[in-house]
């Protein structure tokens, strides 16, 4: 349990720039979730922590203290790799045991603690198998039970559960964070997958090409894009480009109310966060799932308190619980996202009318 | 049943071509050494050959036979031994210290030894080990003091010219099995908090068990048999069992004594197989 600070690290491979001057910190016992595309320097971030990648500049700190000079195995992490890296000549009892064996713990104190290791992960009475014996499930769980048993500092996992199919994957979330709550251990893992990041982490990092584009709350990230990418990484995102609208166009503008971003042909779309000054180019990102679609004409009235433009339905693709909407709204594609309450969904070419809040017009770096 | 049928037909008809090679090369030929080792002389011209145990009974009798099965035995274990303190670090460093564009490189320095004509290559030893040789040259040109170092003609010339000879094997099966190691498992060690020496430990050594043992079984088996490293480079020191199975062959012309030492050597590295079997079977299965 403890402070991870990364400070201005930088790390270069050739002109390649894995990290670049990137700073976080974890609090004690935080679950952090490093998201981006693969090479974007989430992975050697992790593997700079845990001292397997020296940083060219910067320094990491654990509790306060510098760890450039500590080797791995003095760093005291633990490490979740994402093949597992079990080893294949040892029993799951000996897997387990390796951290506390190799630190000449007592026998008897071993057998304790690795009894009590495997019921947390429920996996007890499987001890005497080996890892290809076991399932993804429970090899992923022998991986974890294994790096916790040595009581680390910090854990660090890379991807995780990115080796298990779907369902078992969402299982393993809910028990992961379960898990981790109750051991209390500063927790680092590192994922593409941006459903999983959202699902685990108390705070997120989103990672572009060597640098961190946003930190944040799940919700604070996935609400309130900071740029582009980070909006269309983290979930899909539609964009809309204009201007800074001025105040006296119409409707009332008062303080507070929402403003205006002008469209290219004359629409118009409100958005309730701060704006550059008038004329300025903007780029609204909206959410697929913030639309509301009616059929041409039907729904709330525009005005100040809804953006209201119509398309026409070109796609619609069915997925039982939900229906995605590709629509042209003034020759631009816009996915919408719909519960599936209708009974009939819109067919392609249907004239629709998409409707939202202010609010969820978010204005993003390009 | 039919799918069953057909597929057996299909697993003999591939197989048979094979087992029909082997039995040809190697049972055969065997078999006929085998009947040659019962014989009082090889019959060969006009000779009238007649069965008789007198062949075994002359390694029994004789002390010296007994001597030189012992020397064979040891000069395969040492040689083993040579070839595991320096194949098995050579090959851990080729797998997992080496960058992958000098591996090809050093690969084939590792491989010339087959390249090149086995009798050519011990000769070359002579002019290295003799007095006065290119080591003894080397030495002198730093420490113009310095005594010979001349091993030519000594039991330890020998071992160094097998060693030479067959550790490109135990290089080779000892590689194969540690380049198979995944590098994360080596970390994982790591970040678990093994040092260097426990990594070794625990984890690359057991897990390249195998290609160890499997090195060690291929040049043991051979060492213990050959004849030309310990003529041309042991002098007197080099009568071994092979050099007299050959002499039996090549110089004294009795074969059914030759036979039937061949015999009894290949009796004596199936005992020692043998009596290794547990340990072989345990570690040469895939985990």
């Amino acid at each position: 349990m403890s402070i991870v600070e990364v400070d201005k690290v930088s790390k270069h491979y050739g002109t390649v720039a894995a990290l670049e001057n990137v700073s976080l910190s974890f609090a004690d016992g935080e679950f952090f979730g490093l998201l981006g595309p693969s090479g974007s320097g989430k992975t050697t971030l992790l593997r700079s922590i845990a001292g397997f990648v020296e940083p060219d500049q910067g320094d990491i700190r654990i509790d306060g203290a510098p760890v450039r000079d500590t080797p791995v195995h003095r760093r005291d992490i633990g490490m979740v790799f994402q093949n597992y890296a079990l080893f294949p000549h040892l029993s799951v009892f000996d897997n387990v045991a390796f951290g506390l064996s190799v630190r000449g713990a007592p026998r008897r104190e071993i057998a304790a603690q690795v009894a009590a290791m495997l019921d947390l992960v429920r996996l007890g009475g499987l001890q005497e198998r080996r890892p290809r014996e076991l399932s993804g499930g429970q090899q992923q769980r022998v991986a974890l039970a294994r790096a916790l048993i040595t009581r680390p500092r910090v854990l660090l996992l890379d991807e995780p559960l990115g080796a298990l199919d779907k369902r078992l994957r969402q299982e393993m979330q809910i028990e992961l964070k379960q898990i981790q709550r109750e051991v209390g251990i500063t927790t680092v893992f590192v994922t593409h997958d941006q459903e999983e990041a959202l699902t685990l982490s108390d705070r997120i990092a989103i990672f572009n090409e060597g640098r961190v584009v946003q930190v944040g709350q799940p919700n604070e990230v996935y609400e309130r894009p900071a740029t582009a990418f980070a909006a269309a990484f983290l979930g899909d995102a539609n964009f809309f480009t204009g201007r800074a609208g001025s105040p006296n166009g119409t409707g009332s503008l008062g303080a507070g109310a929402p403003r205006r971003v002008l469209l290219a042909d004359g629409d118009a779309i409100l958005t309730t966060s701060p704006l550059p000054a008038d004329g300025e180019p903007v780029r609204l990102a909206v959410r697929p799932e913030k639309f509301e679609i009616y059929r041409s004409g039907a729904g709330p009235a525009a005005g100040d308190a809804m953006n209201r433009l119509s398309g026409r339905v070109l796609q619609a693709i069915y997925s039982g619980s939900s229906i995605t909407y590709k629509v042209d709204v003034r020759g631009q594609e816009v996915t919408v996202f719909e519960q599936n309450r209708s009974a009939q969904p819109f067919p392609p070419g249907e004239a629709v009318d998409l409707v939202w809040a202010p609010r969820h017009s978010v204005p993003v770096e390009p | 049943m039919r799918i069953e049928q057909r597929r057996r037909f299909a697993i003999l008809g591939l197989t048979a071509p094979t087992y029909l090679w082997l039995a040809l090369t190697i049972f055969l030929p065997l078999s006929v050494m085998l009947y040659f080792s019962f014989l009082t002389v090889a019959p060969i011209g006009n000779r009238e050959p007649a069965l008789t145990f007198a062949q075994y009974g002359a390694f029994l009798d004789k002390e010296f036979y007994r001597f030189l099965t012992w020397r064979s035995v040891m000069m395969g274990v040492h040689v083993t031994l040579g070839c595991v303190l320096i194949g098995y670090p050579a090959a851990l460093i080729l797998a997992h210290h080496v960058p992958n564009r000098w591996r090809e490189a050093l690969f084939l320095l590792i491989v010339l030894p087959f390249w090149s004509n086995a009798l050519v290559r011990i000769f070359s030893w002579t002019m290295v080990l003799r007095e006065n040789g290119l080591i003894d040259r080397g030495l002198q040109a730093i420490f113009p003091d310095a005594p010979s170092v001349g091993i030519l003609f000594t039991y330890p010339a020998i071992i160094v010219g097998l060693v030479h000879s067959y550790l490109p094997y135990m290089i080779l099966t000892c590689y194969i099995s540690l380049q198979a190691i995944d590098r994360s498992l080596i970390e994982a060690a790591r970040s678990l908090g093994a040092s260097n020496l426990a990594i070794f430990r625990r984890v690359l050594l057991p897990l390249s068990l195998p290609g160890l043992l499997a090195g060690m079984v291929l040049v043991f088996v051979p060492v213990i048999g050959s004849f030309m490293e310990p003529r041309i480079l042991g002098g007197l020191e080099g009568v071994t069992l092979g050099t007299v199975i050959e002499d039996q062959f090549t110089a004294v012309f009795n074969w059914p004594l030759g036979a039937a030492l061949s015999f009894i050597l290949l009796a004596i590295v199936l005992t020692i197989l043998a009596a290794a079997y547990p340990l072989l079977r345990r570690n040469l299965q895939p985990f």
